[in-house]
């Protein structure tokens, strides 16, 4: 047994961080720093970089243009990105959509959707949830009815991120209402400049309009934009989301956060004289944090190394997603701990582009709890902490 | 033993109750929230009228009693109904100050004002770098003659922005954490030199950072001795920690009380939510949560009612402050997630009251604070 990085893997893991030591951007380092949000434009600028170097697709075959990488190149890769704080590309394209259309699309599908997908020219929005269907997602009601060599669809999606981005919109639908839930649903992919699309927009309780509601009002998609076969959508959403847990555990953003939070305690007076990293009770829960960070690393190595050797991930990913998503929220709630009153002010435009007013609060403080709000979507989406532990209790536990 | 209320206080109870649900609904407090002044100012002379800007002060100083257990009542149903009108800030805070360290000139002055509605008030006492030490002072009060000259920065002063008068913690001798040395002034916001940076809480409620640079107060304007405000300071701050815990109280209960109604409306999977186990158990948790932390509130407030000595209310003080705050994350976080999606949105009461909830535990200390100070005492 080892844990051990190859000889061509340290290589390997040098050149990554040199590149990225070198090529992302100063200004974009600068921005993330004081909590404020690379826009879409700065994020397609990332993308091509990363696209000029040939990384654009970690997790895609070469055929499509990714890397060809293994497992743990992958997990290299993904690890320093995440400890210097690079965005990943926006997951909806990259990650959902992509693999679908490689498994299940036809030749043509892929051609017009993957180059442009790799290039970032173009963004994708995940439609899947509906006002009466999120966890028990296969209620979905958006209807697909043929009509000649289209589908004419009608019906409401929620919750949907960055669909104000977005230019395409991969979803769900409903094409048959008589045979049981799960084996009436559609995988389409649509144009979100169709005529009778609407968006509007739902502000989440840190001030951000993150995701929207979507209307569709007889919007009418070729049948070319059907995935596979009709009627075999949710099998397809379902493998892929399976094979989507890697990096869902968030090991270096959280190594990253951790260090943040050691620097912050250090610079931030306990109000007697001393500072925070000093003061046993915050102290503790940092070391908690610290150690199940440890624990979680291991299991996302083991589930890896499983993966390497060509298992199938298992239900067992469910825990990367419980722990992950947790941890991170723990850590949330440190970041308010040491803000303390500078937490409180609600100044949503301090993180935004061109902010020109006073900052309030040292560093980032003020930011500190809007993220502890919004980070509360964390145990919800993605198949809520309660759906994970439902899969872990009958699928592993057999209950 | 007896833990019912009085008919006095089952009446002010019912009078708050009969205002919120006549004129408290979400949609009006969020139009209330969105107004320029941050609150209602007919709410505030309505709020007069029914006597409950006196329930704060003693019978002598012209009030209706000045019990803590009268304030918990109040701020309980307050909770409920998040209500954002500055009560805690110019009749606790303020208000309390003045009744504390005042002379009787300056109470005459003051307090008749405060109870009918007329003056709003802020406490400045929170600085930078001083986390939640109240003795942790470093604005100074100078003297030159009659006068004296305040320098130095507040952060977090609620209703700072509304304010007519502030009371300025400031130090006159002494080093930083000092306990001798600390005066309250009374300074008026529109003196020169005073400058404030209004913004909103996370909980919609506004406040200020507020700096003064040679700010010249004439030495009338200091409440109580020269230096020896600490004590009464941290007295006044204790009775706002009784308030705003009994508020997180009525927050909590509320939070509980809708997720409970959410999850027996909400179907998936074809069946409510609220018949999963998994949920079941943990709206159990939730209000035990709420039944302890409804319990310490009360045990904090008899004792500031009680003939105990000081530092075994200031202790029971800090005992509820820190069970209370860990009430506040738990039930808080489980009220969102049993919601999902929907309970993450601006659109619904629930985030607004999760968020009011987070500000109270930051606010005079959080849990973790208050259990080391519990310890210390
Ligand atoms: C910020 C954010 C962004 C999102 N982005 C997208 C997106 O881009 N595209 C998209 O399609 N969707 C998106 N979602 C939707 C997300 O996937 C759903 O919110 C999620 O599936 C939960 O559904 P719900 O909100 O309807 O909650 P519900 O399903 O109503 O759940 C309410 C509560 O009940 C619990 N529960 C439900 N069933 C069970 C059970 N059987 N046993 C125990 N507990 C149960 C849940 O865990 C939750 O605590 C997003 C959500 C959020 C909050
Ligand atoms: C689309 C998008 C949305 C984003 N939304 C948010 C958001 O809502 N809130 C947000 O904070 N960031 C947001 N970010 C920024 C992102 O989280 C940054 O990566 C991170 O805030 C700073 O990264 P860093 O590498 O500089 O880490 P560091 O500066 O080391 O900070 C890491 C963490 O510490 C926190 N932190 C830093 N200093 C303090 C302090 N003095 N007190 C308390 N906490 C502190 C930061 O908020 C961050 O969570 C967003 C980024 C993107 C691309």
């Amino acid at each position: 047994m080892n844990a051990d990085f190859t000889t061509e893997e340290l290589a390997f893991q040098d050149e990554v961080r040199d590149f990225l030591e070198s090529e992302f951007p100063a200004e974009f380092r600068a921005k993330l720093d004081v909590s404020q949000r690379l826009s879409k434009d700065e994020l397609v600028r990332w993308q091509k970089i990363l696209y000029q170097k040939g990384w654009a697709a970690p997790s895609w075959p070469e055929e499509y243009g990714g890397t060809g990488w293994t497992q743990i190149q992958r997990y290299i890769f993904a690890t320093e990105m995440g400890l210097i704080g690079a965005p990943e590309p926006v997951a909806f394209g990259m990650k959902m959509v992509a693999p679908i259309l490689m498994t299940f699309g036809s030749d043509e599908q892929k051609q017009r959707f993957l180059p442009d997908i790799l290039e970032s020219n173009v963004w994708w929005c995940q439609g899947y949830s509906e006002p009466n269907a999120g966890s028990d997602l296969a209620s979905l009601k958006t209807t697909a009815m043929r009509d000649g060599d289209e589908y004419i669809v009608n019906g409401a999606k929620t919750w949907n991120t960055y669909g104000q981005y977005a230019d395409w919109i991969f979803c769900l639908v409903r094409t048959d209402n008589t045979v049981k839930k799960q084996e009436g649903i559609s995988f389409l992919l649509i144009d979100m400049k169709s005529p009778g699309i609407t968006l509007k927009p739902i502000v989440l309780i840190d001030g951000h309009p993150e995701v929207n509601e979507v209307f569709f009002d007889d919007v009418r998609v070729p049948m070319g934009n059907l995935i596979g076969e009709e009627n075999k959508g949710w099998t397809y959403a379902k493998l892929l989301l399976t094979h989507e847990r890697s990096n869902i555990a968030g090991v270096p953003r959280g190594k990253r956060r951790l260090r943040a939070l050691k620097r912050i305690a250090k610079d931030t007076d306990d109000g007697f004289g001393g500072n925070m990293l000093g003061n046993a009770s915050f102290s503790n829960k940092l070391t908690d944090i610290e150690i199940q960070l440890q624990a979680l690393e291991y299991s996302e190595l083991r589930t890896l190394a499983a993966l390497s050797v060509g298992k199938a991930p298992g239900p067992e990913s469910s825990i990367l997603k419980v722990v992950g998503t947790e941890l991170a929220q723990e850590m949330d709630e440190l970041f308010v701990d040491l803000a303390g009153y500078h937490c409180l002010p609600f100044v949503p435009e301090q993180f935004e582009d061109g902010f020109q007013g006073v900052q309030l609060g040292p560093g980032n403080s003020a930011a500190a709890a809007l993220t502890y709000f919004n980070n509360r979507k964390l145990s919800i989406f993605g198949g809520s902490n309660e759906i994970q532990r439902n899969i872990i209790s009958k699928h592993v536990l057999g209950l | 033993m007896d833990f019912s209320y009085t008919e006095e206080q089952q009446m002010l109870q019912d009078s708050v109750q009969k205002f919120v649900q006549k004129s408290y609904d979400f949609g009006t407090r969020n139009a209330i929230l969105a107004s320029d002044d941050g609150y209602s100012i007919e709410n505030w002379q309505l709020f007069a009228e029914l006597g409950w800007l006196t329930v704060p002060f003693s019978e002598a100083d012209g009030g209706f009693g000045g019990s803590a257990v009268d304030l918990i009542v109040m701020m309980e149903e307050f909770g409920k109904a998040n209500l954002v009108e500055p009560f805690m800030p110019t009749a606790i805070l303020g208000g309390g100050l003045v009744a504390a360290l005042g002379a009787d000139t300056q109470k005459a002055e003051l307090l008749p004002r405060v109870m009918d509605g007329s003056l709003q008030l802020a406490c400045a006492y929170a600085e930078s770098t001083s986390r939640f030490n109240l003795a942790s002072v470093t604005t100074s009060a100078e003297s030159e003659a009659d006068s004296l000259v305040i320098n130095g920065s507040k952060i977090a002063v609620l209703n700072g922005p509304g304010a007519d008068k502030l009371l300025v913690v400031a130090r006159e001798s002494g080093a930083t954490a000092d306990n001798a040395g600390i005066s309250v002034f009374l300074v008026d916001s529109e003196s020169e030199g005073v400058s404030i940076q209004a913004y909103t809480n996370v909980d919609g409620k506004k406040a200020a950072r507020i700096d003064f640079d040679s700010v010249t107060v004439p030495a009338a304007q200091r409440l109580g001795e020269a230096g020896g405000a600490l004590a009464a300071l941290q007295a006044v701050i204790d009775r706002a920690i009784v308030a705003t815990s009994a508020e997180a109280v009525g927050a909590l209960e509320a939070l509980l009380q809708k997720t409970v109604e959410y999850s027996k409306t909400r179907k998936q999977f074809g069946t409510a939510i609220g018949t999963f186990q998994a949920l079941q158990h943990r709206m159990a948790d939730m209000f035990i949560e709420c039944q302890l932390a409804r319990s310490i509130v009360i045990m904090a407030a008899m004792k500031l009612d009680s003939s105990e000595g000081e530092l075994e209310k200031t202790k029971s003080v800090s005992a509820a402050k820190s069970r209370v705050g860990r009430a506040i994350r738990k039930v808080g976080q489980e009220a969102i997630q049993i919601h999902g999606g929907i309970g993450m949105t601006e659109e619904l009461d629930v985030g607004h009251l999760f968020k009011r909830v987070t500000a109270i535990d930051v606010m005079f200390g959080d849990a973790d604070y208050h259990t080391e100070r519990f310890a210390s005492i």
